[in-house]
């Protein structure tokens, strides 16, 4: 069984991610989501609609983790055929399908067949049929995988604007670092089950321990720094400490160069995603 | 609409990738090579023989004809549409159609009417180009020459491989690529031997084995089809040389007829139902 007891709740507007070690049911969960599979028990509502329902679709796009199709249809002519099974009005598709091209920079390729583009292309046409139809909520599975930093930057920016313009997105990726980027909400699932969910905005508030390379540190200067800092410790060369809002550390900075402080680097030690993942996930994978 | 816009990309695919080009091509020289063999044979055998007998000559040609022309059809038939639901199942290609707004049998059944479609086109132009190119060759020395019932005949060619498609389509919503096309012509074999032991057991008169011929036509009944038509387009005269590929002693019944149209309903409903409701 891919998928069991998983209870997930994704909220409108938000960019979830869903990730999880190799075989953890990513994919089995997007599949159930989209009616691609049916659950053997239990039920799964998407937009308040049970899942794969025809409604539900209207408002769902859908990128699949290696998108392939007609390889004998150019890139205009996909995004026709895929407006048409979104009953998108002939008119509105004129403007909509150079706009999606434009989107994600394959404007110049709009007549080359599908056969002839390259994995980071078909990705980036594949995102352009999911986006097609404004989707309400937008699943995408492993985005990013085939493309040059370019392409992933172009990718995160698109994630960004629909989260702007109220769309929900469901990221399924094992880009820890792209996650940490995009999303406002993950869910680290293992053998099939939720094991938890954690609010990443929340983390960017959080108190942060920040590590500082200087030189010239003064009594005053560290003492001064009590104001803002707590656990302040000095090694060396090496200052270290904790504020309680992150929000302070400019001011910070400039106090201790107003007390002749020389800065050299300053490095926020947070949690990182994949140190989180290890945690929660353990390393021994998940199959 | 789904279905017609699944339909008209089958319809497209079959164009862009050449597949239907290259069976009209192939139809065509087929067409021209049979031309040629009526041409030689009145010419040489319509020189030294009476009227009646080259129009005879004429009517068993045109029935070898057609015979090769529903066994083309059939291959044709299997060999374009066997991939069209494992292939994407397999590919996963279904999956950005299955995400859209349309349902399941939509897909399915556009896909469908886009090869029934084709077969139609297929079939017309090739029973109409052999029944064309035969009259036409025969028309300076006896006035033309034209099967009995063509309609009818044509009509049960088509029925033939509709089925075969249905039939297609019900074992790819299951099976693989491979095991598809093996199971289907693979039944079609059983039909095939089936119709021969029956026509034999006819010319025997044993009824043990006309039962096992009729209990093959019931397994798979696309040889059944084929023989009716033969007995409706044959000439008379033809119909008395015994049994033949192309002609039929033990005609099936009108009954035959309604259960193979009942089986290539039920096969595509079948589909459906298998398509709907299966992991994608």
């Amino acid at each position: 069984m891919a998928v069991r007891s998983l209870t997930l709740e994704v909220r409108r507007g938000e960019v979830f991610g869903f990730i999880g070690p190799n075989g953890a049911g990513k994919t089995t969960s997007m599949r159930i989501l989209l009616g691609l599979a049916a659950p053997s028990d239990g039920r799964a509502l998407v937009l308040g609609r049970p899942a794969g329902e025809v409604a539900a679709r209207r408002k769902i796009g859908f990128l699949p983790e290696h998108f392939r199709f007609y390889d004998w249809l150019s890139a205009t002519e996909l995004l026709r055929f895929h407006g048409r099974l979104y009953a998108i009005a002939p008119a509105d598709l004129r403007r909509r399908v150079p706009a999606m091209l434009d989107l994600v920079g394959l404007s110049e390729h709009r007549d080359k067949r599908l056969r002839d583009f390259s994995k980071g292309m078909l990705q980036r046409i594949g995102l352009a049929q999911a986006l097609l139809n404004d989707p309400e909520l937008i699943f995408l599975d492993e985005p990013t995988s085939g493309l040059d930093p370019v392409g992933r930057r172009l990718v995160r920016d698109i994630i960004k604007a629909q989260r702007a313009r109220g769309a929900t997105v469901f990221l399924n990726s094992h880009l820890l670092s792209e996650v940490e980027i995009t999303c406002d909400r993950v869910a680290f699932i293992k053998h099939g089950e939720v094991l938890e969910s954690r609010d990443l905005r929340a983390a960017k508030g959080e108190a942060l321990r920040v590590a500082v390379r200087a030189r010239k540190l003064s009594e005053e200067a560290l003492s001064g720094l009590s104001q803002w800092a707590s656990a302040v410790r000095v090694e060396g060369e090496r200052l270290t400490f904790t504020v309680g809002d992150p929000e302070a550390l400019p001011e910070i900075l400039r106090f201790l160069v107003g007390r002749g402080v020389d800065v050299y680097e300053v490095t926020p030690q947070r949690t990182s995603l994949e140190e989180l993942f290890l945690q929660i996930v353990g390393t021994d994978g998940g199959l | 609409m789904g279905a017609w816009i699944m339909a008209g990309v089958t319809f497209r695919e079959a164009a862009r990738k050449k597949v239907l080009w290259m069976a009209l091509a192939a139809g065509l020289a087929f067409l021209c090579l049979f031309g040629c063999g009526i041409y030689f044979e009145l010419k040489d055998f319509g020189a030294k023989s009476n009227p009646l007998m080259v129009r005879e000559g004429v009517s068993a040609f045109i029935m070898v004809g057609l015979y090769a022309v529903d066994a083309i059809a059939i291959v044709m038939t299997v060999l374009t549409s066997v991939d069209t639901l494992s292939g994407e199942l397999a590919s996963g290609t279904i999956q950005a159609v299955a995400t859209k707004p349309i349902s399941r049998w939509e897909v399915l059944l556009g896909k469908w009417l886009g090869f029934a479609g084709m077969l139609t086109l297929y079939v017309v132009l090739m029973v109409g180009g052999v029944i064309g190119v035969a009259y036409l060759m025969s028309w300076r020395t006896l006035g033309g020459v034209l099967p009995h019932h063509v309609l009818r005949g044509a009509v049960l060619i088509w029925l033939e491989c509709v089925l075969m498609l249905c039939l297609t389509f019900r074992m790819g919503a299951s099976f693989s690529t491979l095991t598809n096309g093996v199971v289907v012509l693979g039944l079609h074999g059983i039909a095939f031997i089936g119709g021969w032991i029956e026509q034999a057991a006819a010319f025997t008169h044993s009824p043990r084995a006309l039962n096992v011929g009729i209990a093959a036509s019931l397994i798979m009944p696309s040889e059944a089809l084929w023989r009716r038509a033969a007995f409706e387009m044959q000439s008379p005269i033809l119909n008395t040389l015994g049994f033949s590929p192309f002609s039929a002693i033990s005609v099936p019944s009108g009954f035959m007829i309604a259960y193979a149209c009942l089986y290539m309903i039920l096969a595509l409903a079948l589909a459906i139902r298998r398509f709907s409701q299966r992991d994608l």
